[in-house]
């Protein structure tokens, strides 16, 4: 196959139904009506607000947005945009008191760090509100971020139910429009906003459209590594996503328990999450 | 000949709760008018069991708590109703039951059990040792159980033993998203379907289930072709509904007078041809992966 050929293309109509079914599920059979979202102003949080929305009826969604100090003011416009849209239920709590006290031990140049304080802050008053508000987390973390690990553990990537992680960025563009998410959210550079000016192309250093076209061939297609620099991918950029896969690996599995007795969770202690629902 | 496909979402584990939804639903498909109801695989415990595997296994027994309500039942409607058999030696299968007139007529056990990819069958069932058509007050019919279809020689050998309706029972998880309005799964089953209609001149009929397990959802979309290769029934795909579709039998005869297919097949040829493949020394024995007989 050639690059030039490959299509990551989906019927969005069909995406929608079987999500908008997984949300209203997973949801209910848990023992739940209402869900939570976090709303960063981006795509990926639009579409999964939308899409629960549709699910369980916007009375039964609370929209949470938590901006830091240093936030753009477009990310707050933007995740505006969506609850207007919408109709769901909206909160605003700002993290910078929380986030500056743990952040002044962390030297300002150690970005990464600080960054992670604000993920891991924004989960821990998610989750608060999930117990206030009675509804389950949902995920908004898609396929590209999760296979490259471009996410942080126990952060943004904590969840109850992901929705969307099994989309391409590309692909979920594709779901954004169809949903009719607003054109200024769909057509802005990508960025987890954690420090001003970052964005994941600049920080990843590629695009979103050419890697979800190599994970597609190595991941979906079951492509060796060669057989992509063959189809027109640079040796040194197909080296790259395949070990960010694989050194990423731990953050998408549980923790791995050490095995002592006959029976361990997670190797053979072996129930769904849906057991007895 | 009316059958009923119960497209429906079953309770993980949840035996006593699904069996409730069985009983409402057959008395729907009796008020419908039809002769036969069927529900998809592993329909009285939900499908991705795992470690339930075990816990939800029963005898197929007429004593048993959970087939006298069914049997009761199918003294005024056929059934056809998916569960976990164990047998008197604890191996479990992935077992089909045909109620009817109070008796358990028949039983199916999954030959062949996927494990691979997102499949793990394998690793909580025994695997079934019987491909058999069996004789109904509605004709002769046959069950395969999901992969059991995907291999093409199940459905050959129920065509070759008389079996004139074919009925698939399946829990198939939805997966492939492409450009198309159906997934690459539903597509994939469907083709098949048809082809096997098509290519016996007999009824086949798939009935799948919905509804999600964990991040698994179940598409539906069962749907009935006639020995023509004919479209009879569709239902929706990925919500449950009570499917009806009317099987005209007298379609057999003009099929085959048509398509004299089963008139002129060659079970002669296929037994000496099979028995020359597995008998050459190696690579027929390792293409069918079986080892020598001794």
């Amino acid at each position: 196959m050639k690059k030039s050929e490959i299509r990551l293309d989906i019927n969005t109509a069909l995406a929608r139904k079987i999500l908008t079914s997984f949300i209203h599920s997973e949801v209910t059979r848990a023992g739940f009506s209402r869900a939570v979202v976090g709303l960063s102003g981006g795509i990926d949080s639009a579409v999964t607000c939308m899409l629960t929305a549709e699910a369980l009826g916007p009375e039964n969604v609370l929209a949470l947005r938590m901006p830091y100090a240093s936030s753009s003011p477009e990310s707050l416009d933007h995740a505006g945009l969506v609850i207007e849209l919408t109709g769901v239920q909206e909160k605003t709590l700002a993290i910078t008191e929380a986030v500056d006290a743990l952040l002044e031990q962390i030297p300002a140049e150690q970005r990464v760090r600080r960054g992670n304080i604000m993920a891991r802050v924004r989960m821990a008053i998610l989750y608060d509100q999930s117990a206030e508000f009675g509804g389950l987390v949902i995920g908004t973390g898609n396929k590209t971020e999760i296979l490259l690990g471009y996410t942080t553990q126990f952060g943004d990537a904590a969840s109850a139910i992901n929705p969307v992680g099994d989309l391409y960025k590309t692909q979920l563009r594709q779901l954004a429009e169809a949903l009719g998410v607003p054109e200024v959210i769909r057509h802005k550079a990508p960025s987890a906003d954690l420090w001003k000016g970052q964005t994941d192309e600049g920080e990843l250093g590629f695009t979103y459209e050419l890697v979800d076209q190599l994970l597609f061939l190595l991941v979906d297609r079951r492509h060796s590594p060669e057989d992509c620099v063959s189809a027109g991918f640079e040796q040194r950029f197909v080296d790259t996503v395949v070990e960010r896969m694989r050194r990423h690996q731990f953050k998408r599995v549980m923790p791995p328990i050490a095995k002592l007795s006959n029976r361990t969770v997670g190797y053979d202690f072996l129930y769904l999450r849906d057991w007895g629902t | 000949m009316r059958l009923a496909m119960a497209q429906i979402n079953t309770v993980l584990g949840g035996v006593q709760a699904n069996l409730e939804k069985h009983l409402a639903l057959i008395d729907q498909a009796q008020d419908g008018g039809a002769d036969l109801v069927v529900f998809p695989e592993l329909s009285l415990t939900g499908y991705l069991l795992q470690d339930l595997t075990a816990e939800v296994a029963r005898m197929a027994d007429p004593q048993d708590p959970l087939l006298q309500p069914l049997l009761d039942a199918s003294r005024k409607i056929d059934l056809l109703v998916g569960f976990v058999e164990t047998d008197a030696r604890h191996r479990f299968f992935n077992s089909a039951a045909y109620l009817a007139q109070g008796q358990i007529v028949h039983v199916h056990r999954k030959v062949y059990l996927p494990t691979y990819g997102l499949f793990d069958e394998g690793r909580f069932f025994a695997p079934g040792a019987e491909v058999a058509a069996f004789d109904t007050r509605l004709g002769r019919l046959g069950i395969l159980i999901c992969e059991d279809f995907w291999h093409a020689s199940p459905p050959y050998t129920l065509w070759l033993d008389g079996a004139d309706v074919m009925i698939f029972m399946s829990a198939s998880p939805g997966r492939g998203l492409d450009t198309e309005a159906r997934l690459e799964s539903a597509r994939w089953v469907e083709q098949v379907t048809q082809a096997y209609a098509s290519l016996f001149t007999t009824f086949v009929a798939n009935i799948g289930r919905v509804g999600f397990e964990d991040g698994l959802g179940f598409w539906g979309g069962s749907i009935a072709f006639d020995p023509h290769g004919e479209l009879v029934a569709r239902g929706p795909y990925l919500d449950e509904e009570l499917v009806f579709a009317d099987l005209d039998q007298q379609q057999l005869h003009r099929a085959r007078a048509r398509l004299p297919l089963l008139r002129d097949e060659r079970t002669d040829l296929v037994a000496r041809e099979l028995q020359r493949i597995r008998s050459s020394e190696p690579a027929g024995l390792r293409q069918l992966g079986n080892p020598p007989e001794a």
